[in-house]
């Protein structure tokens, strides 16, 4: 127990906004530090039983990669799951967009971008319409839901006639393969050894992808700018922001993993594409969650639905909102996987609505609405895709893998709820 | 000859960022009525939930000796065991069950784990039957009103043998009939040798019942009063650390034209089809002026104003609502808001909080247009404004970031109330605005109702107590059975002249 303040006697005027201390600044953010240092340390622990494979260039770009159709539907997961639903479809909808991508550019010859703002609008239309009988005709989300999946796992089915369709256009393909262009040209950081016989030997030289460092370096400079400024306006209007020092060690973590990581990642190829995709919807969609009016509604609506329609919340059309978002992300999400492997099959998008939905309960999202971080929900699909990749390299069964996925889920829940009642 | 059956000594209950209780000190005589009074936030509840067991041994400092000895309940069935029953501030039925599952839930009439329902209903309708309800034990309690919840709890905990029954103000939501029955009940326990502990901020309640009164501010215990002490004006002055000369602020109304005017308002049941619920209504507030609406519980009163905002209660509705002697769309809450009204709510909980967010959110979410721009929130321009209505209501929280499942009750009140003033509304109808607030705030939240009605604002306020209506407002329209069944203009209105309009309006009916 602390004791921190002692309520305010009636005859004292009480302060303009006693802020919050450092203290239990902390103590508030507790859980995301945490799920911070989760992630790191599954990550160390795997670096060192799997020899240092875990953070090898090659190996993070991978992860990035492998993880990026979950993250990219946990962010839509993540409003449904605030709003107090959940979307069981998301996989099956992904699926049955990869497969409408394949017949469209496999067998129709539609070029690669046409087809794919067409797979982004059909997923915003499926998304829209579960969404309808969500919102509108009131039938919970989970039966709705239910339905698409079965619905839309036997569509792909159908369209694919059962069987394997691609391989996809080039173009398509760089979606999930591509990296970005190294305009600036490579600096050679370390010249490789030569051999015996004057050849270079592989992974003996150090040659670096310099947009991708300078890329890396403006998003730092920008992320320590903005953190400073918010201070600044925060401290200038009175109020308490968390104490400097423990300010400078938190920026000058995220500002070294980042710069770090940009390192990592520029030794091998540079930035992928997907990863550009992925950054700027996470950072859109934080946005959205914290700053806007949207974001806040979404919450309101999750906490108390009834509460929030008689503050004048449009509760049903903010619902429908959510649900076709969704949509949308379980298309691109459908058409990065379909890239990725380069051909369309029945089977693709099987399960993976729970590894979504999973990455968001262990995020810290609450079951019962209201309460959920898209932070959280991305680290939280990192620390699922870090647990896959690292059991496969150390080659775990696929058994024992999904018991442990989830224990890491229950333990995770659990955690949270001790907190909770501890406070 | 008096015996003490409680004595809790140095209690000291903190919570992160605030210390709820510090040193608080109570002792209890054995059958005596013991009321305790103070300020939202003081502490009441917690302290009775502390001694319940809610909070359990360990989580708090100090001692608590319970007929002679040390106690220390880990959970609410530990309490229980030594027959102590809490009835909280908010209800805790299952509603949708029958009033007899819901006595003996958790306590069921049951051998090997089959219930005997014979028995329990035969059990449920003798425990009715003391505390004077009327009811088949077989009904659902959403089918009853929260009169009869609350009888319906002090049965549930008659059904526990209770030696020490805890009253979390029990009569908040009463009507006065209801309320004045609910007292004549624990004067009856009484007699049967039953204590009880009752918190409640109508003073003239517990002058009324109360063998000893003690008084909490901030946490601490002020002094405990012998029934030949209490008055209420003592009550207050110990309350609030000062007197209040005057229970509602003076103001000298400005009374301009029409702003705001239903005609012909009818509303049927959501559920019922064929039941009308408001009947044919017509009530008008003029700029500057605060209209009161008095009736009984259940007289359609919070029915009328759901409909009219947005239409949140009902169908079947038909009716104009004028605003400045135009007629204007309601039909949805964001119309009703646009068209300039505000409604706040008289059920905290259900429908005027969300409880798992922090007081900042709450304040703000019925006008973000109000702190943002093209959506973009600005959270400054927020943390300016919650700090300015907390400020203006007196929250008592520990700050504008606290979970407003966290504050005491009142408290809870006085976000709802925030909420709807930073809508800035040009008729703000309050449902019941100070149930639940204590006598100080009350004072603070009539001057805020006079300083809008000064801006030229209409106020209509549904309230249960008849002396508030008295005391505020400039007109009072009495309602009875969904119908407005009288009029009075505010010096000429009286608690006579009210009650008897609806006995004039229910003789008619009969
Ligand atoms: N779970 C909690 N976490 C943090 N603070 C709490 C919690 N419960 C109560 N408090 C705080 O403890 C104080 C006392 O609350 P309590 O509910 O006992 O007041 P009360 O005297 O019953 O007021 P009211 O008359 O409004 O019901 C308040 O400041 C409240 O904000
Ligand atoms: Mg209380």
């Amino acid at each position: 127990m602390t004791t921190e303040t002692a309520p305010t006697p009636s005859e004292v005027p009480t302060p303009v906004s006693a802020g919050p201390s450092g203290r239990s600044i902390l103590q508030a953010n507790l859980r995301d530090y945490g799920l911070v240092v989760a992630l790191l340390a599954i990550m160390v622990f795997f670096q060192i039983f799997t020899a240092g494979t875990m953070f090898k260039p090659v190996n993070l770009t991978n992860l990035v990669l492998q993880n990026s159709y979950i993250i990219i539907m946990a962010l839509g997961m993540l409003l449904v799951i605030v709003a107090g639903h959940i979307d069981l479809s998301v996989g099956s909808v992904s699926g049955f967009i990869g497969a409408i991508a394949a017949i469209l550019m496999v067998q129709y010859h539609v070029p690669a971008i046409p087809a794919g703002l067409l797979c982004l609008v059909l997923g915003a239309i499926i998304g829209a319409s579960q969404g309808y009988f969500i919102a509108y005709v009131k039938v919970p989300s989970f039966i709705v839901t239910l339905a698409g999946m079965l619905v839309f796992k036997g569509l792909s089915l159908a369209v694919l006639g059962g069987k394997s369709v691609g391989p996809f256009p080039t173009e398509f393909q760089l979606l999930s393969a591509g990296f970005i262009p190294d305009v600036i040209g490579p600096i050679t950081l370390v010249a490789p050894k030569l051999d015996a016989a004057g050849k270079a030997i592989v992974g003996s030289s150090i040659v670096l992808h310099s947009t991708t460092m300078v890329i890396g370096i403006l998003i730092v400079l920008a992320m320590v700018f903005s953190s400073l400024r918010t201070r600044a306006r925060r401290r200038s209007h009175g109020y308490d922001s968390e104490p400097f020092p423990l300010f400078v060690v938190k920026t000058a973590i995220i500002a070294g993993l980042v710069l770090y990581i940009t390192y990592l990642v520029a030794s091998y190829k540079g930035l992928p594409n997907v990863l550009i995709v992925m950054s700027i919807l996470i950072a859109f969609f934080v946005f959205m969650t914290k700053r806007m009016t949207i974001g806040r509604r979404i919450y309101a609506l999750g906490g108390n639905p009834k509460a929030a329609q008689l503050s004048g919340i449009k509760t049903e059309r903010l619902t429908f909102y959510v649900f076709t978002i969704m949509g949308a992300l379980a298309a691109l999400a459908g058409l990065i996987f379909a890239a990725r492997l380069n051909t369309a099959t029945p089977k693709a998008g099987q399960g993976f609505e729970l590894d979504v939905i999973a990455a968001v309960f262990i995020g810290g999202a609450s079951a019962l609405g209201g309460v959920g971080q898209v932070a959280g929900a991305v680290i939280g699909a990192f620390i699922l895709g870090v647990m896959n990749n690292g059991m496969s390299i150390l080659g775990i069964n696929i058994d024992l893998q999904q018991m442990i996925k989830g224990v890491v889920l229950l333990g995770a829940v659990v955690f949270d709820l001790y907190n909770k009642n501890k406070a | 000859m008096e015996t003490t059956i409680l004595e809790m000594r140095g209690i000291t209950k903190t919570f992160p960022g605030v210390k709820a209780l510090s040193d608080v000190n109570l002792d209890v005589r054995e059958g005596e009525i013991h009321a305790i009074v103070g300020e939202n936030g003081a502490g009441k509840s917690t302290l009775m939930k502390v001694l319940s067991g809610v909070y359990p041994a360990g989580s708090y400092d100090g001692q608590i000796i319970y007929r002679g000895g040390e106690v220390q309940f880990k959970n609410i069935r530990d309490s229980e065991h030594q027959n102590i029953v809490i009835i909280h501030q908010e209800l805790a039925l299952v509603p949708l069950l029958s009033i007899a599952e819901n006595i003996f839930l958790g306590n069921e009439v049951a051998k090997n784990g089959v219930i005997n329902w014979d028995e329990a209903r035969a059990g449920a309708r003798k425990l009715l039957a003391m505390v004077g309800l009327k009811e088949d034990p077989d009904t659902l309690i959403t089918h009853i009103g929260v009169g009869k919840q609350q009888l319906v709890e002090i049965a549930k905990a008659l059904s526990k043998e209770v030696k020490l029954l805890i009253l979390d103000e029990p009569t908040a939501s009463l009507s006065e009939k209801d309320s004045t029955a609910l007292l004549e009940l624990l004067l009856e326990f009484k007699k049967q040798g039953i204590t009880s502990i009752l918190i409640s901020h109508k003073l003239n309640e517990i002058k009324r019942v109360a063998d000893r009164v003690t008084v909490i501010r901030d946490g601490r215990t002020i002094e405990t009063m012998d029934k030949a002490d209490i008055s209420e004006d003592r009550i207050i002055t110990s309350m609030v650390g000062r007197s209040l000369e005057d229970r509602y602020p003076d103001r000298v109304p400005n009374i301009g034209e029409t702003l705001f005017e239903v005609k012909d308002w009818s509303v049927y049941h959501p559920l019922h089809a064929d039941r009308q619920v408001v009947k044919n209504i017509a009530l008008h507030v003029n700029k500057g002026e605060v209209v009161g609406i008095a009736g009984l519980m259940g007289s359609g009163r919070t029915e009328f104003a759901m409909s009219v905002f947005g239409r949140t209660y009902g169908q079947k509705i038909s009716g104009q609502v004028l605003m400045n002697g135009k007629v204007v769309d309601t039909s949805t809450v964001r119309r009703a808001v646009d068209a300039g009204l505000a409604y706040a709510t008289e059920d905290r909980k259900t429908y005027g909080l969300n409880l798992i967010d922090h007081i900042k959110n709450n304040v703000t979410i019925a006008n973000l247009p109000g702190v943002s721009r093209n959506g973009v929130l600005d959270d400054m321009a927020e943390m300016k404004v919650a700090n300015d209505y907390r400020k203006a209501t007196n929250i008592r929280s520990s700050s504008v970031l606290q979970l407003t499942g966290n504050l005491s009750g009142g408290n809870q009140q006085k976000v709802v109330l925030s909420k709807w003033l930073f809508s800035d509304p040009e008729v703000l109808i309050l449902d019941e605005p100070t149930r639940g607030i204590d006598v100080g705030a009350k004072y603070e939240i009539y001057t805020i109702i006079n300083k809008l009605a000064g801006e030229g604002k209409g106020i209509l306020v549904i309230s249960s107590e008849m002396p508030e209506l008295l005391g505020i407002c400039d007109r009072i329209y009495v309602m009875n059975e969904g119908r407005i069944v009288g009029e009075l203009s505010g010096d000429e209105a009286s608690q006579e002249k009210i009650m008897r309009a609806i006995v004039r309006a229910e003789g008619r009916t009969a």
